[in-house]
């Protein structure tokens, strides 16, 4: 397993990575997510052996990585943008690690065509990386890093550069592919629904530091504060008397800042809060409204269902899901 | 600690290369010039550059490259248009043979102007003016402006020159308001080069030029070798590489201020119409100058005694008349194609190395100042021109510490400093150009820093490696302003042996210098032509 020991990471005067810690049990897919500039990527670079820990030590099954130069540590990193070899067809960028590893060459073609085969792109070998889509590519170069079964696999923000509808596809691809090689990774992202999407285990990250790292319910349902809250997808956050209002209204108790997805707070024909609708707007999801509730302020609703929906200046009632909502602990 | 360590080893080799073969010598020409019996004394270099001659050979230095400038413009300009924009029948060829001049050694082209006024024009009486020199020298950077211009000229977005003419302009003011300024930066960056070339220009001037008209270059040359003045030369040298610093930072600001080319609709060439008429004609004339010195200098060397004949090839293999010919043209040739061969493993060998050292990314502020000040160290021999550098290493390499007198690697190591910039300005480009993290994938999949290099570096590099190599091989063939102060007498490269053909009176080595400069063009420019055919981007662009 792979255990990060108060890693820090200096840019110069700048400290990208600051005493981080994480253990990466194997088997496991954890997602490291912040927003970018948060040293997500520098953290994964550190690990892979392209940064210089200022502090602290990377460690895989007890044994210090400082000093192993990155192609000698078995971390295969995949990029955000693939970087296949141009010069090379896709079934020689598959091979490649292969090749460096002198295995016979019947084996290697094999295993490329069952590597190919695994991400969905079988007969793929002799085109060149030129005329795949951006999807493709991230398959092949997916395939090329599981080549050799790397003991780690690190993964710097492999969807982003996808458009919307491919990249949730190829999240759940990857995840099936993860799991069902037994591959542990890595991986980093600064997007929500990709971590949890792709992930076992999430890791926040916020101006070099850890803030949080569990599984994902426990970082679902116990953001560490409020911007982790909103990093994760968390609409609305209040605190004091709002928050003790909303917590009452979905029958918990008070005293706590709460956090709230769009769809936490319900119109609906009886409930224990009034607002007044500010606009309201049709989604294939469901109808999205901005209320006013008396006592909160403005927040993110939805259309309760059998409701018919109101125009901007009704009054509504307002009823709180408490399954939709996180409870932060530390009022701080 | 460790990388830094490690860039510290890969420069040693440069550093120590650059630092007896260009540092040595250069600040022992300094030290010749503005030192005297071991105090810093300046003043007999202010003396020197008070000389009446000398204010003669600096105005005709300035005046006669600012002149061909304007005339390269003036006939350059259409001349890129045409071959850039029109199309019609025979236009590849064209351009390629605009092209020919710049790779012609410069004692080819010198010989070629020399046999042009002296024999076809003689009726002119222009031999022995300056208007031979400022002529070759039109001839031979013509190809600098057409190229420079037409490749911007050729990505043009020809919509704003369609709105200004939609809105009432003609086509003299669309040219005039729109497409003059869009072209701006690419034309002083041409003027800024031509400029250079023509003010720092040595063979076509001491072939042509004689004793009375002399550039900064020539005259460093004649005062060494015809009067022995080595502290006025060193003050030359020194105020030569003044001037150069300065042009060069000129040319450096005009390219960069260069907008970042985007992805324009280029527009395709279109037929000749009766407005391009001016355009045409003045290529016409451009056509003339650089296709007539050549077919004039290849027939001149079929001549012998009045009559067509191959005597002056058969000759080759002889020894002409003279005391300073002492090698006949085949041996020079293959002095020359040695010398050229040593060069250019140099010149890729340091070459390679600084574009590799200066391309790598930095991973710590140590790591950072050090390549920062390697950076700038391997910049300076840009500054020093090849008959500055030609004079150092004579006064300075012939004597303990260092004693490379007798050196056959003499003159193929100042070749290759000649021919260093431009081997780092082809390579460190591609290099820089290559994703660091293609470099990253392949050591995290096991590649190790070798299998790394070979993988990504060296399969990006290699074609501009060929095309370096064969830039680098011509240049040393034609290199003559270093080679003319360092080649031995019984030992001469084939433009030194043309050179002294020329100076030595006699028919017989008349028609033998023609024919050899015949035979130098054409093995330079086959090698150019290998190079072409590589297609590398931006090789041997300004």
């Amino acid at each position: 397993m792979l255990e990060i020991i108060d890693a820090s990471v200096d840019f110069g005067p700048v400290r990208a990575v600051d005493d981080v810690s994480l253990d990466l049990p194997g088997g496991e897919v954890v997602a490291v997510l912040g927003p970018s500039g948060c040293g997500k990527s520098t953290l994964l670079r550190a690990v892979a052996g392209l940064e210089p820990l200022a502090a602290g030590q990377i460690r895989w099954d007890g044994a210090d990585l400082a000093g192993v130069p990155t192609h000698r540590r078995g971390f295969a990193l995949m990029f955000q943008d693939g970087q296949l070899f141009a010069h090379q067809s896709v079934g020689a960028n598959v091979g490649y690690a292969l090749r460096i590893r002198r295995r016979p060459r019947r084996e290697i073609t094999e295993r490329v065509e069952e590597l190919l085969g695994l991400v969905g792109l079988a007969g793929y070998a002799d085109r060149a990386p030129a005329t795949l889509s951006g999807g493709e590519r991230q398959r092949v170069a997916l395939a090329r890093a599981l080549a050799v079964e790397p003991r780690l696999l690190l993964l710097d923000e492999p969807l982003s550069a996808l458009d919307a509808a491919l990249r949730e596809r190829l999240a759940g691809d990857l995840r099936e592919i993860l799991t069902s090689t037994g591959t542990t990774a890595l991986f980093v992202t600064h997007d929500h629904d990709e971590a949890f999407a792709v992930a076992d285990r999430i890791a926040l990250m916020r101006a070099g530091r850890l803030v949080q790292a569990g599984t994902l319910a426990e970082v679902w349902e116990h953001p560490r504060d409020a911007e982790a809250a909103a990093f994760i997808g968390y609409a609305t956050v209040l605190s004091g008397a709002a928050a003790d209002l909303v917590l009452g209204a979905a029958g918990l108790p008070g005293g706590a800042r709460v956090a709230l997805r769009r769809s936490a707070v319900q119109v609906v024909r009886e409930g224990p809060l009034r607002g007044r609708v500010l606009s309201s707007r049709l989604t294939p999801e469901a109808t999205r409204l901005e209320v006013e509730v008396e006592g909160v302020g403005q927040v993110a609703a939805v259309l309760g269902d059998g409701v018919p929906p109101p125009g901007p200046g009704h009054q509504v009632r307002l009823r709180v899901r408490p399954e939709r909502l996180a409870v932060i602990g530390d009022d701080s | 600690m460790k990388r830094t360590a490690a860039l510290v080893a890969l420069a040693a080799v440069p550093v120590l290369f650059l630092g007896v073969f260009f540092v040595l010598p250069v600040s022992g020409m300094v030290g010749l010039g503005l030192v005297s019996d071991g105090r810093f004394a300046p003043g007999e270099a202010l003396e020197v550059l008070g000389r009446a001659r000398v204010h003669r050979v600096l105005w005709f230095t300035v005046w006669a490259a600012a002149l061909a400038t304007a005339i390269t413009l003036l006939l350059g300009i259409p001349a890129a248009y045409v071959l850039h924009r029109l199309d019609f029948p025979g236009r590849t060829v064209l351009r390629a043979a605009f092209m020919v001049p710049f790779v012609l050694p410069t004692v080819v082209v010198g010989i070629a102007f020399k046999h042009l006024f002296a024999g076809a024009l003689a009726g002119l009486a222009l031999d022995g003016t300056p208007v031979p020199i400022i002529a070759a020298m039109v001839f031979f950077n013509l190809a600098v402006v057409v190229r420079t211009v037409g490749t911007s000229w050729e990505s043009l977005d020809p919509r704003p020159a369609e709105a200004a003419a939609a809105l009432g302009a003609g086509g003299w003011r669309v040219f005039r308001t729109i497409t003059l300024p869009a072209l701006r930066t690419s034309i002083v960056s041409a003027a800024t080069v031509v400029f250079l070339f023509c003010s720092t220009a040595f063979g076509i001037v001491l072939i042509l030029g004689g004793l009375r008209y002399a550039t900064i270059e020539t005259e460093i040359y004649l005062l060494t070798t015809a009067h022995f003045d080595l502290p006025a030369a060193a003050a030359l040298c020194l105020l030569q590489l003044f001037v150069v610093t300065l042009l060069l930072y000129a040319a450096h600001r005009a390219r960069a201020a260069a907008p970042v080319p985007v992805e324009r609709r280029a527009p395709g060439a279109r037929r000749i119409r009766r407005t391009d008429l001016p355009a045409v004609l003045a290529a016409g004339v451009a056509l003339v100058l650089i296709a007539f010195p050549v077919l004039d200098l290849v027939t001149g060397s079929l001549r012998h005694d009045g009559n067509w004949s191959l005597a002056n090839y058969r000759a080759l293999d002889q020894v002409g008349q003279g005391s300073l010919v002492e090698a006949s043209v085949i041996e020079a040739l293959v002095n020359s194609l040695r010398t050229a061969f040593d060069a250019t493993w140099l010149a890729l060998l340091i070459g390679g190395l600084v574009s590799v050292i200066v391309t790598r990314r930095s991973h710590s502020p140590t790591e950072r100042r050090v390549r920062a000040g390697l950076d700038g160290f391997f910049m300076l021999p840009l500054g020093v021109s090849a008959v500055t550098l030609g004079f150092g290493f004579l006064i300075t390499l012939d004597e303990p510490p260092v004693n490379f007198r007798d050196s056959p690697m003499l003159v193929p190591i100042a070749q290759a400093l000649v021919a260093l910039p431009l081997v780092v300005r082809t390579l460190a480009p591609v290099l820089a150009g290559i994703d660091d993290r293609q470099r990253q994938a392949a050591a995290s999949l096991g590649a190790s820093p070798l299998r790394t290099v070979l993988t990504i570096d060296l399969a990006v590099i290699t074609r501009p490696l060929l095309a370096a190599s064969g830039f680098a091989f011509a240049i040393s063939l034609g290199e003559f302003g270093a080679t003319s102060f360092l080649s031995r007498v019984d030992h001469p490269t084939l433009p030194v042996l043309i050179f002294r053909l020329l100076g030595t009176p006699g028919s017989h080595n008349y028609g033998m210098a023609l024919a050899a400069a015949v035979v130098l063009a054409a093995t330079t420019a086959a090698v150019m032509l290998l190079v072409e055919r590589l297609r590398v981007p931006g090789v041997g662009g300004f």
